[in-house]
């Protein structure tokens, strides 16, 4: 199963490292992870994205908690949440498939943030499989770069995660 | 305003740490300088980085204090790693200090610079790099509290040295809180409820008990609530002397050389009381054999993450033991009435204690078995006993019966060769007036042999009871057993004469031969060379293999017994 784990973690040197060696060492999943200070400067929240049975999950979910720098951990995907990916893409822009590029990232709502004669950047927000389809739709001959932020999340409604 | 090293020395008072075991270097000349101006810690001098850490860990293990070890950088920062993988293993609470290049220097590949945090972070509980002297008095605070509450660890503090040369006011706060780290204490009271009541439903209960007990000094709770409940006790290998084991109710160690009660009852028990163990793979064997068979699990644990990791518990109970036993036997004072049919089930065990699954083939030669059994009855059974990793570990495990916590002191977890000596001199720093033997074998006492030196120095008598049959016998005996007797570098050839090498280092040294020299040798050493160290080298049956024996990958009552053969 497809977990979303968000962090609560002191914003500390070494502390992602802590994280990410506790996955390696036990041998769980990271599928994508990201991280950056919250609005309290001595806070970081991380978002993991994992995959695993129950029982690895509870695991996780204690091993993380372990940590001494860990203030909390939440599994978004427990409950009513909502999940965001960035994606900046490069596509080649030339001839008939200019004008392609330019419909494909209005249909998928995404936006030209870098133009030159030959290429463009768009960039495009949404769940990871909103993405994945954008890159499927385009022909993967025109694909010259991608960059993903991996998912962040947060959850819905009364659904707090603060100290 | 006092300097970074000076601070040093001071936190370590303000801990009342009275021994801290190390090797001086280029990083933490400025910590040893502080250290040479006072009195109140006392400092170890080893012979190799490593031991000062078991011995560290081994005065941890032998009291109920802290234990401490000080490094330089690079070199005595690496030879430390398998000491505090060792302790981290255990859970046992230390504190490693480690000296580090100056802070400017860091990540330049400077001359004795590693990666301290880095290399230790995967086998420590937690650990710091000290960036700002201002930091300094708080981070050691918080080490000393993060090493000794909740599931203790070690914890290292790596320390720059610049640092310890620059200025700073010194307060060392009395209390600290941390946001991140609150370790539960009590134990759900409801959780607690609900074990009782499971506790009076059992018609074949076994009160299976580890590390934790020992490490939340909560033996004597274990002893009355098992009293109380009348149900079969086994322990771990880490968990011995957790309850008295010349007890009725003691069945023995369990596990890959536990006893053929201990193991069957574990296995056909349909209550399971866990208490600070984690079911690990020496011990309920191949676990899809142990889940076969139908049964209720109470696990306490102080370690959430221990519960339900290898085993589906049903009663949950995270907590301190101590506590948790103590809300356990005020709920229990009410009265306890066992299911009638617990009766049936201890004449069951008793038939099962019948099989004596520790007794073992009679030879010319000294036997090792009856090495530790002739070591208990000279010592009392009141001696601390060290050992080391392999057979002579185990055979000192089952056959030295430990009535008491604390006074059995070995690596369960990492199974670290080379610890026994170090452990020796740890458990006397700790209890200077006790007997202490350390139960081993040529192999593992070549790993650490040079501490024989550190033992003159400050004259710790420990009692080296080498069990010398010339191989590697643990990895022997597998050889023998799953590899065809092809003996593969297990035999160790070219041997010192530990006699002489014993006297070489200033001490006694003895060899026995016969089986009715052991019991002499071992009385003299231990009364007119009680102040002495001794090395006894014991002279042993080359074919003695340790039973029962529970194979790897096997069910726990597939045991191999020594009759079988």
């Amino acid at each position: 199963m497809r977990h979303i784990i968000s962090i609560l973690i002191e914003n500390e040197a070494g502390a992602l490292s802590r994280v990410a060696g506790l996955f390696s060492a036990r041998g769980y999943n990271i599928e994508s992870l990201t991280v950056a200070p919250t609005e309290d400067p001595s806070l970081s929240r991380m978002t993991i994205l994992t995959w695993g049975s129950d029982e690895v999950l509870e695991q996780i979910n204690k091993q993380l908690n372990k940590l001494v720098d860990v203030v909390k951990v939440v599994d978004l995907s427990e409950a009513a949440h909502v999940e965001r990916e960035l994606m900046l893409i490069k596509v080649r822009a030339t001839g008939k498939d200019r004008e392609e590029m330019k419909r494909m990232a209005d249909i998928f709502r995404g936006r030209i943030i870098d133009v030159t004669e030959s290429t463009y950047v768009i960039e495009l927000t949404g769940a990871s499989s909103k993405l994945d389809s954008f890159i499927a739709g385009l022909d993967a001959g025109l694909i010259l770069e991608t960059v993903r932020t991996g998912v962040c999340g947060i959850g819905r409604g009364d659904r707090i995660l603060k100290v | 305003m006092i300097s970074g090293a000076e601070i040093v020395i001071r936190c370590l008072q303000e801990e009342k740490v009275d021994c801290v075991f190390g090797y001086p270097g280029g990083s933490v000349l400025h910590i040893y300088d502080a250290l040479f101006k006072q009195d109140e810690v006392k400092h170890v001098l080893v012979r190799h980085e490593q031991a000062a850490v078991h011995a560290a860990d081994a005065y941890s293990r032998s009291s109920q204090k802290v234990g401490v070890a000080l490094v330089t950088s690079g070199p005595g920062v690496t030879n430390t790693v398998t000491g505090i993988a060792t302790a981290y293993m255990d859970s046992i609470p230390m504190v490693v200090l480690c000296g580090q290049v100056p802070t400017q220097y860091i990540g330049q590949d400077a001359f004795q610079e590693c990666d301290t945090v880095g290399i230790t972070r995967p086998c420590v509980k937690h650990n710091f790099l000290v960036k700002d002297v201002k930091d300094l008095a708080i981070t050691i605070k918080k080490a000393f509290h993060i090493a000794a509450t909740g599931r203790p660890g070690p914890v290292v503090v790596d320390i720059p040295k610049d640092i310890t040369a620059q200025m700073c006011d010194f307060d060392y706060p009395k209390t600290i809180q941390m946001r991140s780290y609150n370790p539960v204490v009590k134990g759900h009271l409801g959780q607690i409820k609900k074990a009782v009541q499971v506790l009076q439903e059992a018609k074949r209960p076994i009160i299976y008990t580890g590390g934790g007990v020992i490490l939340s000094d909560a033996a004597d709770k274990l002893t009355q609530l098992a009293r109380k409940l009348d149900f079969p006790v086994t322990n771990t290998l880490m968990g011995l002397g957790g309850y008295p084991a010349t007890d009725r109710q003691f069945v023995g160690m369990l596990g890959m050389h536990g006893t053929f009660e201990a193991n069957n009852a574990m296995h056909y028990a349909d209550v399971i009381l866990a208490v600070g163990a984690r079911f690990d793979d020496r011990v309920i064997g191949n676990p899809e054999h142990f889940s076969g068979e139908k049964r209720r699990v109470i696990h306490i644990d102080i370690d959430p993450s221990s519960i339900s990791k290898r085993v589906k518990v049903d009663v949950p109970i995270v907590g301190n033991v101590a506590d948790v036993l103590d809300e356990m036997l005020k709920l229990l004072d009410g009265g306890f009435k066992a299911d009638p049919e617990v009766s049936d089930w201890w004449k069951q065990i008793d038939a099962w204690r019948g099989r004596n699954s520790l007794a073992y083939r009679q030879s010319n030669h000294i036997m090792p078995q009856y090495v530790v059994e002739k070591l208990y009855e000279v010592t009392g059974g009141d001696a601390f006993i060290t050992s080391d990793v392999g057979q002579h570990q185990m055979f000192a495990a089952q056959y030295y019966k430990f009535d008491k916590p604390r006074r059995w002191i070995n690596s369960g977890g990492l199974g670290t060769m080379g610890v026994g000596l170090p452990y020796g001199m740890g458990v006397l720093m700790a209890n200077p007036n006790a007997q202490v033997a350390c139960v081993t074998g040529e192999g593992s006492i070549q790993m650490c042999i040079q501490e024989m030196s550190t033992c003159k120095q400050y004259g710790l008598p420990v009692k080296i009871i080498n069990l010398n049959n010339g191989m590697l016998g643990m990895v022997r005996q597998w050889q023998e057993m799953f590899y065809s007797k092809r003996y593969s570098q297990s035999y160790v050839t070219s041997l010192p004469d530990f006699v002489k090498l014993a006297e070489a280092y200033g001490h006694v040294g003895m060899r026995i031969e016969k089986p009715e020299d052991v019991e002499p040798a071992l009385r003299k050493a231990f009364t007119e060379h009680k102040d002495d160290l001794v090395f006894m080298d014991f002279i042993i049956d080359p074919g003695a293999n340790v039973f029962p024996m529970v194979a790897a990958g096997k069910g726990l009552t597939e045991m191999i017994l020594a009759e079988d053969l």
